[in-house]
């Protein structure tokens, strides 16, 4: 049995899974500690299923944190940035393209020393390890906890970088080092930005992992922990501290992949119904769908692939104009739902006392929404599903008729047929399938590199090879491997057969 | 009678990008690091003046600036402003003479922005006008090579300061060829400028206007977006164009030959085109459009790839599975449309028997 925990702003739910099965579900406030939330979520989610600790075979969380740490610039660290690539990009130094106060809140010294690759595998020029050396020692004097390493052409080659890691960590002992190569793919900028990040996220999310461990020890179970990540697998606790900006996205992630175990589908669209918004999603063999665009977090660019979601402004909370019908949201009660709905004794007609009024739902006192205009309610309400209606056909890719996955606390505004959808899916649980999408993260490996040289067909064995192999260094069972995704895209303008390769594998994590 | 010149704002940088991005019809490279770039340089105080072609002196002498290479690379090194821009005073010495102002090699995609930034560094006012209109692949593709001039002499930079003059070259296919090799040598990206051109020059053998032209679709797109409306359809109106096929992308095929990026993609229709495909063939840039098997768009009629919902351009490189796209027609210059002009850019010259028949054609009949 494993247990998913998915820890929100503002409520923390924890899962217990057998097999496929959730045995029991909780929802607890989230605490400003995170470990208050967790214990008592994890403590009670045990307790009342009757099942002992020592039969957890793994506690996969999910969590907005380091997200919701750049987005509000809160808990960041100050760190040092060390770009190896002059005289390439000496106009556009790390955090050239970061919003002003988050730079001014992240940028520690800045260095950029002579070296980098061709994209042929020939060195630029000859790396300045006296100039790496210097900056070592100023990095070491200056007080910053955090340096991150960026090299031209790191993807194809990373030994430069790994060799700054050696000279920054004999120079400066105990800072915490995030190398490019190992988040990112070509695309200096975007890269680098991600690797600072990454190591400005670097004592948070030491801090926060800390604390989910602490948890586990306090319920009693000595179940590895695993944390989810953006592309709806898993990692050990001990990666997910090294990398936390790998998990921006698990909280979408984690709801499209709760639903598809939900609902036992795997090619589906699902609309996760919120407080505030309505978020609409595919899954695509039971994986989310992933954007078109470049993602921005905080308003800086990365490269990070995040689900494809259309958010409308409709949730349970959503503000309705007493006078006119049509006139539904954006705006919204958000969590204060309990105080501000009519039904709840509030002043303020949202769309859940719509829902009351028509009867889709048994909520808070009916008697207080019973005096709507029996016309009203259905204007307001159909306008309410022409919402969801457009929304999910923006989201449509393809003509043919899809089924549709509801979840969420707001699933009860969901109407039972749309057009363009064979089937309207309701599932148990659909409140926590956060939690349920967590529990049932699989791990990844992934591989993007340059080949050159060597036939097509070889390169992908060998990306997928390479593939495997990290996926079974994250805890994967190897028979339980298969390959998601492979692209190869050779490079234009270069002699030889030179491609750049992307391959990605999941598998199961052992129980 | 010639348009005032005018400074371009930081919000000007920006349409600009989406409007470049557009016309470089899958090629050309994302803009987003020399906007940065001209950004930084704008906070310094450097101004990107713009002027009418028009307003030159017939024996004013104007640099014509572009980075050649693979949009890969560029994404790793990046462009410096700097060393593009020293390929103008390399070019100034070789020939003995001053440029009075620097001019667009293509609009497309980044290049575009090489000219401002060049303008910018080395306070030379940016001509209105570029050799192609669009993006093409190679350096006789452009309406300087329509119009028989010159293909020589041309500075070629890069950021190791290995500095190489191509004094003569017997005709644009050969300088391609030549400049082509050498780019690859120092790392697939080089900076260079091109042969040096007069003012009559530039007023008789561009496509005039086409950096404005970015501007105005860089800015139907931001206005469509503030207001929520179509940014696709929005572009189309605004630019004469004619939507063909509004999909998915379902296959993307690339592989490299003889030098370049080739490769045809694949789009399932949706909504009014549901049940039709279509096929596009690129060699860099978007060269012919097939749908259901018919030809239903070739070069040098632009063939831009856009995203559905935000109305960014979608380059070749960065063309995948899955994304929903839109594909427009817009008009080409009339020198590309020209019976000397598809002699050199009609889609005979990417290897495809076929005769340039032109969407636009009924409208322009």
């Amino acid at each position: 049995m494993r247990i998913g925990i998915d820890v929100g702003g503002t409520n923390t739910d924890a899962v217990i899974i057998d097999g496929e099965t959730v045995r029991h579900a909780v929802k607890r406030a989230t605490t400003a500690d995170v470990l208050g939330g967790i214990e008592a979520a994890l403590g009670d989610v045990i307790a009342e299923a009757g099942v002992p600790p020592s039969a957890l075979s793994a506690v996969m969380i999910g969590t907005t944190h380091f997200t919701n740490a750049v987005v509000q610039r809160s808990q960041l660290s100050r760190v040092a940035a060390v770009r190896i690539g002059l005289p390439a990009a000496a106009t556009l130094p790390p955090f050239v393209d970061w919003p002003p106060d988050l730079r001014e809140l992240v940028r520690g010294p800045v260095f950029m020393v002579r070296g980098g690759y061709e994209i042929d595998g020939r060195a630029l020029v000859p790396f300045d390890r006296n100039g790496l050396r210097e900056a070592a020692r100023a990095i070491a004097g200056s007080g910053v906890t955090a340096v991150g390493v960026s090299s031209v052409f790191s993807p194809l080659n990373p030994d430069l970088e790994q060799e700054a890691a050696e000279i920054l960590s004999e120079i400066c002992p105990g800072i915490a080092i995030t190398l490019s190569h190992e988040l990112g793919r070509i695309g200096l900028l975007p890269r680098e930005n991600v690797t600072l990040l990454n190591a400005a996220l670097h004592q948070m999310a030491r801090d926060t992992v800390a604390a989910f461990v602490e948890a586990l020890r306090r319920v009693g179970t000595s179940a590895p922990l695993f944390i989810t990540q953006n592309d709806g697998t898993v990692v050990l606790a001990d990666e997910a501290v090294r990398f936390p900006v790998r998990s921006f996205a698990s909280g979408p992630t984690n709801s499209l992949r709760g639903a598809s175990l939900l609902s036992g589908l795997d090619d589906a669209m699902v609309i996760d119904v919120g407080g505030t918004t309505a978020d609409i999603g595919t899954l695509v063999r039971g994986f989310p769908r992933e954007a078109n665009n470049v993602v921005h977090i905080g308003g800086v660019r990365t490269l990070f692939r995040m689900p494809d979601l259309l958010s409308v402004g409709l949730g349970g909370g959503t503000l309705c104009d007493p006078a006119d019908p049509k006139s539904i949201g954006p705006r919204s009660v958000g969590f204060d739902l309990q105080r501000r709905a009519r039904v709840f004794g509030g002043p303020d007609l949202t769309v859940t006392d719509i829902a009351v009024a028509a009867k889709l739902i048994d909520l808070g006192d009916q008697g207080r929404v019973a005096s709507l205009d029996k016309s009203y309610v259905e204007g307001a309400l159909a306008q309410i599903r022409t919402i969801i209606a457009t929304a999910v056909d923006r989201m449509k890719t393809s003509a043919a008729e899809v089924p549709l996955i509801v979840v969420g606390g707001g699933a009860f505004l969901v109407p039972d047929r749309l057009p363009g959808i064979s089937k309207v899916v309701e599932v148990p649980n659909a409140a926590v399938a956060n939690a349920v999408g967590a529990a049932m993260a699989q791990v990844s490996g992934e591989v993007d590199q340059v080949f050159s040289g060597m036939e097509r067909a070889r390169a992908l064995d060998a990306a997928t090879e390479q593939a495997r192999a990290n996926a079974v260094r994250s805890g994967a069972l190897e028979h339980s491997i298969r390959l998601v995704e492979v692209e190869d895209i050779p490079l234009s303008y270069l002699p030889g057969n030179s491609m750049r390769v992307r391959a990605r594998v999941v598998g199961s994590v052992s129980m | 009678m010639a348009n005032p010149p005018f400074e371009m704002t930081a919000d000007d940088l920006d349409a600009m990008a989406i409007g470049a991005w557009i016309l470089g019809t899958g090629g050309g490279g994302d803009p987003y690091f020399s906007v940065l770039e001209a950004r930084e340089h704008m906070a310094r105080g450097l101004r990107a003046r713009v002027i009418d072609p028009l307003s030159l002196a017939d024996d004013a002498l104007v640099a014509c600036v572009g980075q050649m290479g693979a949009p890969l690379v560029k994404q790793e090194r990046l462009i410096d402003g700097p060393v593009l821009a020293s390929t103008i005073p390399m070019m100034e010495e070789h020939i003995g003479r001053k440029f009075e102002a620097v001019m667009l090699w293509e609009i497309g995609g980044n290049n575009g922005f090489q000219a401002v930034l060049a303008g910018m560094l080395l306070d030379l006012p940016v001509v209105d006008c570029d050799a192609m209109g669009r993006a093409f692949p190679q350096a006789d593709m452009t309406t300087f090579s329509i119009c028989g001039l010159p293909a020589h002499p041309w500075t070629m930079v890069d950021l190791r300061r290995n500095r190489i003059i191509f004094a003569e070259a017997e005709n644009w296919a050969w300088m391609e060829r030549m400049t082509r090799q050498l780019c690859t040598v120092i790392g697939s990206t080089a900076a260079t400028c091109k042969a040096p051109r007069t003012g009559a020059e530039v007023k008789s053998s561009t496509c005039l206007y086409t950096l404005s032209q970015a501007l105005r679709i860089g800015r139907t797109v931001q206005a469509a977006r503030r207001e929520h409306r179509n940014a696709v359809a929005a572009v189309v109106a605004g630019e004469g164009g004619l939507t063909l096929f509004k999909g998915t992308i379902v296959d993307a095929m690339r592989r490299t030959t003889e030098g370049w990026l080739r490769g045809t993609i694949e789009i399932d229709g949706v909504e009014d085109d549901q049940g039709h495909r279509m096929r596009i063939a690129f060699q860099n840039e978007f060269v012919v459009a097939w749908r259901d098997g018919n030809v239903a768009a070739t070069v040098p009629d632009l063939i831009c790839l856009m995203d559905s919902t935000s109305g960014d351009a979608i380059g070749t490189e960065t063309v995948r599975y899955g994304q929903r796209v839109t594909v427009v027609a817009l008009p080409a210059p009339p020198i590309l449309t020209s019976e000397r002009g598809l002699r050199k850019v009609g889609p005979r010259c990417f290897g495809y028997d076929l005769d340039f028949k032109s969407v636009f054609a009924e409208r322009v009949g």
